[in-house]
């Protein structure tokens, strides 16, 4: 009774968030809506990013790791770089934010991933870099809030 | 001469080994002749390139076997440029904890009986028959078949074996979580890391951060390159000089070679 008073003030919280986000035709409201990447299209179809991009991400670590192919269509790093979502000051957030790109699906999906202990999660751009400050705290919090 | 290589090379160093007097004072004479031949050729005068870059999908070729050559007497005592560059590539610094990460680290080597010291940088010797590949239980630790020894961090359970087998202590643990790596650097609490040979920058064509730190700010006493290249300048510094492997009686054949020590 309680877990469905819970759902329905999230649902109610949800229509409420709707209007802020532009609705696609055909998508029903309640879905998330993860920012756009930069630039005019993904390295592959939407359709088939959304199914398949864990597959050409894991695909492409084993090539890179091991034989040291560096391709940039699938690089991870490519998809930071270009998938930066900037928080407050401008500064794209980390996973530690739930407005980060992976984060809007993920966390809908309830699929946790542990990419983001070892990759950084955002561009290097204005951090010192393998910093073990605040921040990574707060991302470590995160992460251990998510554990099975 | 007592070795501090690694802070326990122990009767079974290299430098320890006695050698008959004929045969010592013979070898000496032609390290000296070297010695004096090389202060001639001695330029260093190495290019940003180790080798032609590769293309981004072209896979790392076994043709190569890369490789360091760093010659002691231009290693200055105290001179720490190496690790500093490091440290910014590849996002690792020391802030004095006992479980800090060390990928390179300087060390001085002194003789307590007559106090003659050389300084030298340590560092993974990216052994090709490597104790920390053999003894992996996940197969995390791996060699590349152009001889650079890494940790796939996928499949690294953190165990540590690795660590324990290593007879450099080149390999660290990390304890703290991490955030903002180095996109070409991930590393992450529960996983082992080392010395990657900079494998991004050598994949690019480029010399790892300790070698081109050392050789624009410093003595110039590093040099990475392919020793199975009968051509390049390591090659052939390698045939030319008389150079030492630390630890050499382990037989794990390591590419980093060294001079004057």
């Amino acid at each position: 009774m309680r877990g469905a008073r819970i759902l329905s003030a999230t649902l109610v919280a949800l229509a409420a968030l709707a209007p802020l986000a532009p609705a696609v035709a055909g998508e029903p409201a309640w879905l998330p809506k993860p920012a756009r990447g930069k630039g005019e299209q993904c390295v592959a179809d939407t359709a088939w990013m959304r199914r398949n991009h864990m597959t050409a991400l894991s695909h492409q670590r084993d090539a890179t790791v091991h034989e040291g192919v560096r391709t940039a269509r699938f690089s991870l790093k490519g998809c930071i770089d270009c998938h930066a979502v900037a928080g407050v000051g401008g500064e794209p957030v980390s996973f530690a934010s739930e407005r980060h790109f992976c984060r809007t699906c993920h966390d809908y999906a309830a699929v946790r991933i542990d990419c983001f202990e070892c990759h950084a999660s955002r561009p290097p751009a204005a951090t010192t870099g393998g910093a073990d400050g605040p921040s990574a705290a707060a991302l470590a919090h995160y992460l251990r809030s998510v554990e099975r | 001469m007592s070795c501090a290589a690694d802070g326990r090379c122990g009767s079974g160093c290299t430098h320890a080994r006695t050698v008959d007097g004929a045969r010592r004072a013979l070898l000496q004479g032609a390290a000296a002749m070297l010695t004096t031949l090389a202060a001639g050729v001695m330029l260093y005068a190495f290019g940003a390139a180790p080798a032609a870059a590769r293309r981004p999908e072209e896979k790392a070729s076994a043709q190569q076997r890369w490789g360091l050559l760093i010659d002691a007497a231009r290693c200055a005592d105290g001179c720490t440029a190496c690790v500093a560059a490091c440290q910014v590539e590849n996002g690792w610094r020391d802030s004095g904890r006992p479980t800090d990460a060390q990928w390179i680290r300087k060390l001085t080597v002194k003789n307590p009986s007559n106090g003659a010291s050389f300084s030298l940088p340590m560092l993974c010797q990216h052994c090709a028959d490597a104790p920390c590949v053999d003894v992996c239980p996940t197969g995390a630790s791996f060699k590349r078949v152009d001889g650079i020894v890494l940790v796939d961090k996928h499949t690294c359970i953190g165990c540590r074996y690795c660590m324990m087998a290593c007879p450099y202590k080149a390999r660290s643990f990390i304890h703290e979580p991490v955030e903002d790596q180095k996109p070409h650097a991930p590393r992450g609490k529960g996983t082992v890391e080392s010395c990657t040979l900079c494998v991004h920058r050598v994949d690019a064509g480029r010399e790892p951060a300790c070698v081109e730190a050392c050789n624009d700010t410093a003595g110039g006493a590093m040099l990475i390159g392919d020793l199975n290249d009968p051509h390049s300048e390591i090659a052939k510094r390698v045939a030319a000089y008389r150079t030492t492997r630390v630890r050499a009686d382990l037989g794990t054949e390591p590419g980093v070679y060294y001079r004057n020590i």
